[in-house]
């Protein structure tokens, strides 16, 4: 028996309430929303119960949404893998401004050790639990997270190359 | 020595005073990298010895990290092209493709199958360029030169089909939205069908050299061997995953361009141990060849791109003496094309592993968020714990074996 998304929506429903929201296909991998507090129970749920059996973490990254309501602005998304049934799911988690923090899954994925590390040193998210929370590509001496949308892609107050041989001017470096 | 080489705060020094007051026993510590001949690419690891015994590993990465999930959010789509191709280095047309391939999902385009058979030839074409270096290489570290020299020069031979395809060799920025940006050339035919009657028989010769050879087994039968549970715990996946015995392949999993109209096996290992991983990647360039051979007799005619003038460059002639083409080249050039708000995650099967783009949109010009899903950035943490145990010149044929692409760990 396939694993149909109607069965996977019901199962999560039943056991999280309304924890767990916004069950919806985006193309062709199902997705949904669960709270900041209850994501780990959620995906631990999604691993070890037989039915469901996603036993594979493919991906974890953050997004930043500096648009969105206090509540809303960083964005924790999961990829998990059936590999016996060939179903991939999304898990989204969404973490307020004011000290973005979520529960660490590297008890259930070692793999996910990394890739936490990689969203905390971009987007400054902290994930409780995580064994050695510190930057991975950046340098450890950085202090800000480059990957948020504020953060500029180039520091407009260099002074060691004369902007003019790049074609840049005053009116076009500070967007 | 070891307290002038490492500060007093760094764990391994409680270690070392801790096992001195034991029993006396001096370990060392040992800094391997970040650029040592050993290693291909820049790879740092603090290593904690005792003797030639590795006891702990503390791997540093982020030596060439150039941002590129940054750069990508402001950049048109095409432009995110060439970053791709920067990672893997070794396969850059898979990237390239696999970019493609995820933006045509996000824009919902039906790519030609001409298009989509050409794209599985320079993919499997990658694939073995990027098997043959990691194999060759394998065999350089335990001390076999002669099958690198030999079937380097086929690595030679495929940048020249590239070259023909796209006229670029190493970073090749290959293909465009809906398809190819020319037909291939006679030319790159001609220079495939030589590859593939010329490839096999050195490919066969640098199998026999290796692969029942007594200093290679030595060197590498259980020599970082990984159990399959622990292999999916560490999220390893392509030919090292299969070395321990899964036969995932997205390839077969979820098949993209046309895949599926090809006929090949997924080769397996048993013990995940460095001889395994080779094997593994010896079958696949057989299988490769296979599908590239079965590719050149289906090869259908008809058009290299889809018919999508939002997004496909219109011929130069008509740019210069036609108004909708010249509207159509500037918005194009300039960015400015219509694109949905979705979220896509398109994977393939690159070279080391799953390759996945991972996109946001908001309906803007430039992705709203891009995360690549880089295989070796994943696997590369179950380095430590393969290495442990061993000997340091183990060390060097795992991370070898690993097939590790620094530009791909970093991004």
């Amino acid at each position: 028996m396939a694993l149909e998304t109607a069965y996977i929506q019901e199962k999560l429903s039943q056991k999280f309430g309304n924890h767990v929201l916004n069950f919806e296909m985006q193309r062709d991998v199902f997705s949904f929303e669960a709270t900041s507090e209850t994501v780990h129970e959620v995906i631990q749920f999604l691993k070890e119960n037989q039915d469901l059996n996603f036993h594979f973490l493919t991906d974890l990254c953050g997004v930043h949404f500096p648009d969105n309501d206090e509540n809303h602005q960083f964005e924790v998304v999961y990829h998990l893998h059936n590999w016996v049934e060939n179903v991939r799911i999304r898990v989204r988690t969404f973490l307020a401004n004011e000290n973005p923090e979520v529960d660490s899954i590297t008890d259930l994925f070692l793999c996910s050790n990394w890739m936490e590390r990689e969203t905390y040193d971009f987007y400054g998210i902290n994930f409780k639990g995580h064994p050695q929370l510190k930057r991975i590509l950046n340098m450890d001496e950085m202090v800000s997270f480059p990957m948020r949308k504020e953060f500029p892609m180039e520091d407009s107050g260099r002074t060691d190359k004369d902007d003019r041989f790049f074609g840049r001017t005053v009116a076009n470096t500070n967007k | 020595m070891s307290e002038l080489l490492l500060p007093p705060e760094h764990r391994y020094a409680k270690i070392v005073e801790q096992k001195r007051n034991e029993d006396g026993s001096e370990l060392s510590v040992l800094n391997l990298g970040p650029t040592h001949p050993a290693t291909h690419g820049i790879f740092q690891n603090i290593l904690l010895m005792d003797g030639e015994k590795i006891l702990d590993a503390e791997p540093t990465i982020g030596y060439i990290h150039r941002a590129f999930e940054k750069i990508a959010e402001n950049r048109p789509f095409y432009q995110v092209n060439v970053l791709t191709d920067r990672m893997n280095y070794c396969s850059s047309p898979i990237n390239n493709m696999a970019w493609w391939m995820t933006v045509e999902k996000l824009l919902e385009i039906e790519v030609p199958k001409r298009a989509q058979y050409l794209r599985v030839i320079v993919m499997e074409l990658a694939r073995i360029t990027d098997h043959l270096i990691c194999n060759s290489i394998l065999g350089v570290d335990t001390g076999a030169y002669t099958g690198f020299l030999y079937v380097f020069q086929f690595r030679e031979k495929v940048y020249e089909i590239y070259e023909e395809i796209c006229g670029a060799r190493l970073t090749t920025n290959m293909g465009r939205i809906g398809g190819f940006e020319r037909d291939w050339s006679e030319e790159a035919f001609k220079k495939l069908d030589v590859f593939l009657t010329d490839f096999p028989v050195a490919w066969k010769e640098f199998e026999n050299l290796f692969e029942r050879n007594r200093i290679f087994i030595d060197r590498t039968v259980n020599v970082g061997p990984i159990t399959a549970e622990s292999a999916m715990q560490y999220g390893l996946t392509g030919p090292n995953l299969r070395a321990a015995g899964i036969d995932y392949d997205v390839r077969k999993a979820q098949p993209y361009s046309s895949y599926e109209d090809f006929e090949f096996d997924v080769p397996v290992g048993k013990s995940g141990d460095t001889y395994d991983r080779f094997c593994v990647r010896n079958a696949e360039v057989w299988e490769s060849l296979s599908i590239i051979k079965q590719a050149l007799a289906k090869l259908p005619e008809g058009p290299i791109h889809a018919d999508v003038p939002d997004y496909y460059l219109p011929p130069k002639e008509d740019v210069y003496h036609n108004m909708e083409s010249l509207i159509y080249h500037f918005k194009i050039v300039m960015g400015e094309v219509p694109v949905p708000v979705a979220e896509i995650y398109h994977p393939v099967e690159g070279g080391n592993g799953e390759l996945g783009f991972y996109l946001v949109t908001d309906g803007s010009r430039t992705p709203y968020r891009l995360h690549f899903r880089r295989p070796c950035f994943i696997y590369y943490q179950a380095y430590t714990e393969m290495i442990k145990g061993g000997m340091l010149s183990d060390a060097i044929v795992i991370l070898s074996s690993l097939n590790v692409i620094a530009g791909e760990l970093d991004a």
